[in-house]
Parts: C-alpha cells; sequence; structure tokens
C-alpha cells in the first residue's frame, strides 16, 4: 500500500489558485469552508514564495489524538479522514492542527461551528464510496476510482505533487539536484516528522 | 542571389548579439533570495506560525505552519487527563475514607422538633439553578475529556455520536443559566460570606468534621465560606473561558482559545470534586443537613450546633430585638 503525501514544489507554484478553485468546485465545498488554499509568504518582496496549503494528513495526526469523539480514521493509504456523523463541532482538531485544515460551517448555535469540513485527499469519507450520502457529506471519491487529487492532477506548473510519497519525494528531489535549488518540502518536517534532504 | 544575402544577413545579427550574450552572467540563481521553510521554522518564537498572505476573507488561513499547537495537543491530552481523575477519583475516595472513619455526622442532642428558616424561597430556587445546570455541565464536560475512554467503547460509535452532540448542546445552552445562578449567588450571598477571624478559629478547631467540636458559626462557617468563594471565583473562571470558547475568534485568536480550553477544563474538574464534597457533606454526610436546601427549614438544635451566632440573631430578630445598626427612633 502506498503512504500518500502532498508536497508543494515553492519553486513552482505561481499563485494562480487553480487547486483552491479545482477542490472547491469538484466537492462542492460551501461558501467560507477552504480545504485548500495558497499563502504567499514574503509576499512582493523578492524571493517570495506561494505554497499550496490543505489536510497535510499526518503521520501520528494531532486532530485524531485531541477528538473527543474519536471521529478520525487512517486508511490503508495514510490518508486522514474523519465522519462527520459523530462529528460535533468543538472545535479541538483545529486547536491542534499545524496547518490550519479544519474547516467549520457557521451552522450551530451563537453562529459558531457546524460539523467539520477538511480535505480528503480526495478519498470521501466512511460511506460506501461514490455513493450519494458520501458525496453530500464529503465531496467525490477520486481515489476509489484510481484517479489522485484534482488540485494536484490539474496544477499547470506541475508545483503540487500528491502521490505515494516515497514517489514524489524522489520527483522532488530530482528537480532540486537539476536545477540546484529548493525551498524545502514545506510541512514534510511538521506532518511526516522527516524533511526531504537534498 | 538571394540566398546570398540572406547568409549576409545572418552572419551581421549573430556578429552583433553575439558579444551581448557573453555578457550575460552564465549561470542564473533564482533561489538565492527565496525564503526556505527551515530558515522560516528555525526563526519562529513559541506560538507563532509560519505566515504570508491569503486571497480570502478567512484570517486564520494565512498562518501556514503552526508547529507550536502540538503544546496544546500535549497539555490537553496529558495534564488535563491526569488533573481531572487524580482530583475526582481522589476526592471521591477522600470522602469513602472519612465516611468509613467517621460515620454520617449527627445532630448530638438529637432533633427538637422546632425549626428556623435557613434560606427563603429566592435563595434555593438560586442554589438549585446553578445546581441542577453545574450537574449537567460537569456531566458534557466530563464527556468531552473522559467520553471516549469511557463511554464510547461501552455505548459504541453509533450512539455515541448524537449523545455527545446532544451533550455539546445542553453544555452551550445551560452555560447561561448558571452563570446567572452564580451572578444571583454573588448578590444574596457575599454579605455573610466576607472572611474574617472566627472563620480562621473554626479551621483551627477542626470544623467539626475532625473532632466533635463545635466551633462557633455565623450563619456561614469558614468551610461554606471555602465552597461560596470556590463557586464564585471558579465560577468567573468557566465564565470567561466559556464565553471564549462558545464564540471562537470574536475576542481572542488561537493561542487564547487554546489557554481558555485549557483553564476551563482544570478549573472545571478542580470544581467538579469541591462540589462533590459539597454534596456528601449536604446529604448523606451530615444528619439534618439537606433540610437548609430541601423546604428551608432545618431545626433547632443543629443549627445551636453548627451556626450558632446565626441562631442567636435570628431569636433576637424574632423577639423583636434589633440585631444591629443604629436603633430606630422612636417617632
Amino acid at each position: 500500500m502506498a503512504r500518500m503525501k502532498f508536497l508543494c514544489d515553492a519553486d513552482r507554484c505561481i499563485e494562480c489558485n487553480a487547486c483552491v478553485t479545482a477542490c472547491k468546485n469538484e466537492h462542492e465545498v460551501p461558501w467560507g469552508i477552504n480545504r485548500r488554499r495558497v499563502v504567499t509568504i514574503n509576499d512582493g518582496k523578492p524571493g517570495e514564495r506561494s505554497i499550496s496549503m490543505a489536510c497535510m494528513h499526518c503521520t501520528d495526526a494531532p486532530c485524531a489524538a485531541v477528538c473527543p469523539v474519536n471521529c478520525f480514521y487512517t486508511t490503508d493509504d495514510g490518508v486522514v479522514l474523519h465522519s462527520k456523523d459523530l462529528c460535533i463541532g468543538c472545535g479541538y482538531c483545529f486547536y491542534a492542527c499545524p496547518f490550519g485544515a479544519p474547516q467549520y460551517p457557521k451552522t450551530a448555535n451563537f453562529g459558531s461551528r457546524g460539523k467539520m469540513d477538511k480535505c480528503t485527499y480526495c478519498a470521501g469519507g466512511p460511506e460506501a464510496d461514490n455513493s450519494k450520502e458520501e458525496y453530500e457529506k464529503y465531496g467525490s471519491n477520486r481515489l476509489a476510482e484510481g484517479k489522485l487529487p484534482l488540485c494536484a492532477e490539474m496544477c499547470s506548473t506541475k508545483s503540487l505533487l500528491a502521490g505515494d510519497g516515497a514517489m514524489i519525494e524522489t520527483i522532488y528531489k530530482e528537480r532540486v539536484m537539476k536545477r540546484g535549488y529548493g525551498s524545502g518540502a514545506w510541512g514534510w518536517k511538521t506532518a511526516y516528522k522527516q524533511g526531504i534532504n537534498v | 542571389m538571394t540566398r546570398l544575402l540572406a547568409a549576409i544577413a545572418v552572419i551581421f545579427t549573430l556578429s552583433v548579439t553575439a558579444p551581448a550574450i557573453a555578457q550575460q552572467p552564465t549561470t542564473v540563481n533564482p533561489t538565492a533570495q527565496s525564503v526556505k521553510e527551515q530558515d522560516l521554522l528555525n526563526a519562529l518564537k513559541p506560538g507563532q506560525a509560519v505566515q504570508g498572505r491569503v486571497s480570502i476573507p478567512d484570517a486564520n488561513s494565512s498562518n501556514l505552519i503552526a508547529p507550536g499547537n502540538q503544546n496544546w495537543r500535549a497539555v490537553n491530552q496529558g495534564i488535563m487527563h491526569w488533573v481531572g481523575a487524580l482530583s475526582i477519583i481522589g476526592m471521591v475516595g477522600g470522602l469513602l475514607l472519612f465516611y468509613m472513619m467517621k460515620g454520617r455526622i449527627k445532630i448530638s442532642k438529637g432533633t427538637s422538633g422546632k425549626t428556623l428558616t435557613r434560606f427563603n424561597g429566592f435563595e434555593r430556587f438560586t442554589h438549585w439553578l446553578t445546581a441542577s445546570t453545574f450537574l449537567v455541565l460537569a456531566a458534557s464536560g466530563l464527556n468531552v475529556t473522559f467520553g471516549k475512554f469511557v463511554i464510547q467503547p461501552w455505548l459504541g460509535d453509533a450512539a455515541f455520536g448524537p449523545w455527545s452532540q446532544f451533550a455539546k448542546f445542553c453544555h452551550n445552552y445551560l452555560s447561561f443559566p448558571f452563570m446567572l445562578g452564580v451572578v444571583l449567588m454573588l448578590l444574596i450571598w457575599i454579605k455573610d460570606n466576607i472572611p474574617n477571624g472566627r472563620d480562621v478559629a473554626w479551621f483551627k478547631a477542626g470544623g467539626g468534621l475532625i473532632g466533635d467540636a463545635h466551633p462557633p458559626a455565623a450563619r456561614f462557617n469558614g468551610g461554606q465560606k471555602v465552597i461560596f468563594w470556590t463557586v464564585i471565583l471558579g465560577g468567573a473562571a468557566l465564565t470567561i473561558s466559556g464565553l471564549m470558547l462558545l464564540f471562537p475568534f470574536q475576542w481572542t485568536g488561537l493561542e487564547g482559545l487554546q489557554t481558555s480550553n485549557v483553564v476551563h477544563g482544570v478549573v472545571g474538574m478542580v470544581m467538579i470534586a469541591a462540589m462533590l464534597a459539597h454534596i456528601y457533606i449536604g446529604s448523606v454526610g451530615m444528619e439534618g443537613a439537606f433540610d437548609a436546601m430541601g423546604s428551608g427549614e432545618v431545626d433547632l438544635n443543629w443549627a445551636k450546633e453548627h451556626h450558632s451566632l446565626w441562631v442567636e440573631d435570628e431569636l433576637k430578630k424574632r423577639a423583636g430585638v434589633p440585631t444591629g445598626g443604629k436603633p430606630m427612633a422612636a417617632e
């Protein structure tokens, strides 16, 4: 089984936000919720870099550790998913997540949190693969169809890589070797306790 | 002829541009000034996040990586569990031990048959408003911290989800009557709960809990004053931290919410332990004590033993003797 990961090659990202748009459209993500976003560091200054960030599907996921109802589970592919039937919208996963991935619709009392929504690595949820229920709660399940997450698949500069961790690590290493520079595998040390040394 | 002209043109062009190409640097390093993740992580101070600019309105999403959130995870899943488990289990064990050693504290002279009004209807309403909501808040709060270890394996996911959702709604809504109850308690009882020298003497004499002495006490003895201030100060801490959590990001950022969560959990569990002692002594632990908050009428002998100075004042009041303040001029 593969260990699925994301890797954003910031030296290629052009901040076009197509990954964000693709994600919102593919999963019919409601207003106010962003499963993926592009953050620009040192915006407007020489050496600025943009990084596309979503749930990193961490090893030993902090969200799962703090969840009071154990609504998280990790698939055989290393994808961290959750059950909206169990989620109570307490917000603990947002407090623990290093990447700001969990999102909440403002549907609950006092305009606070409804059931949490986050990137599913295009792998749906606990319901039957590609069922109507699964689509309504979590969006489409591309992984079950043998496809990779749409954000990475349609990235025009192939900055955002998705797939087996070892494979995208090799691709990134080869790029850095060939061009002679790389600003790092953003988030890897925090999410996987392992950076990429080139 | 045209071929010859074209060839000359090409040679001419090359001869003009070639020196320009030679002047360009042979290697370009577009990353010379670029930000590197490792440098940014190394420069992070505690509680900070690697931050940037986003084009969406959600300000929180501009935090790219916040490794410090792991500290909250460690506290929430570590210290908080220990504080809660030790204070609550410790209190239950302590009370059991106390009951086995001391048994029920009896009215030593027996009941007199005569009663005295200790708490009026509004006071009892305030007490039970606060008490009943506190019990629900305590149960639903403990469910958030310990439910996944204790109830979920036994109840199963299908039932634990809706139960926890229901418990969370109860926690959110019943917090308001609880806050009201704490404020009312402060207003109606603060005048009788100012600590004074008599409380020190009361504690030195063992408060009637250790030994069989009945040190003199006014309306509230030293132990009750401790309970009062625990409820007021603990209630205030729970109110402030709870409102932060109830309206996320209204008054504080992520770090403030994490701190509020720890304060809310730790204070809540210490309060639960304190209230266990309060419930014990107000029910099985002492004969005649429950009547004070039940019917509001306490037995005269009970009152004399536990609140001797208060009884004196009450009896004087009944006899029509002014108990304090300036004597009224007969006009």
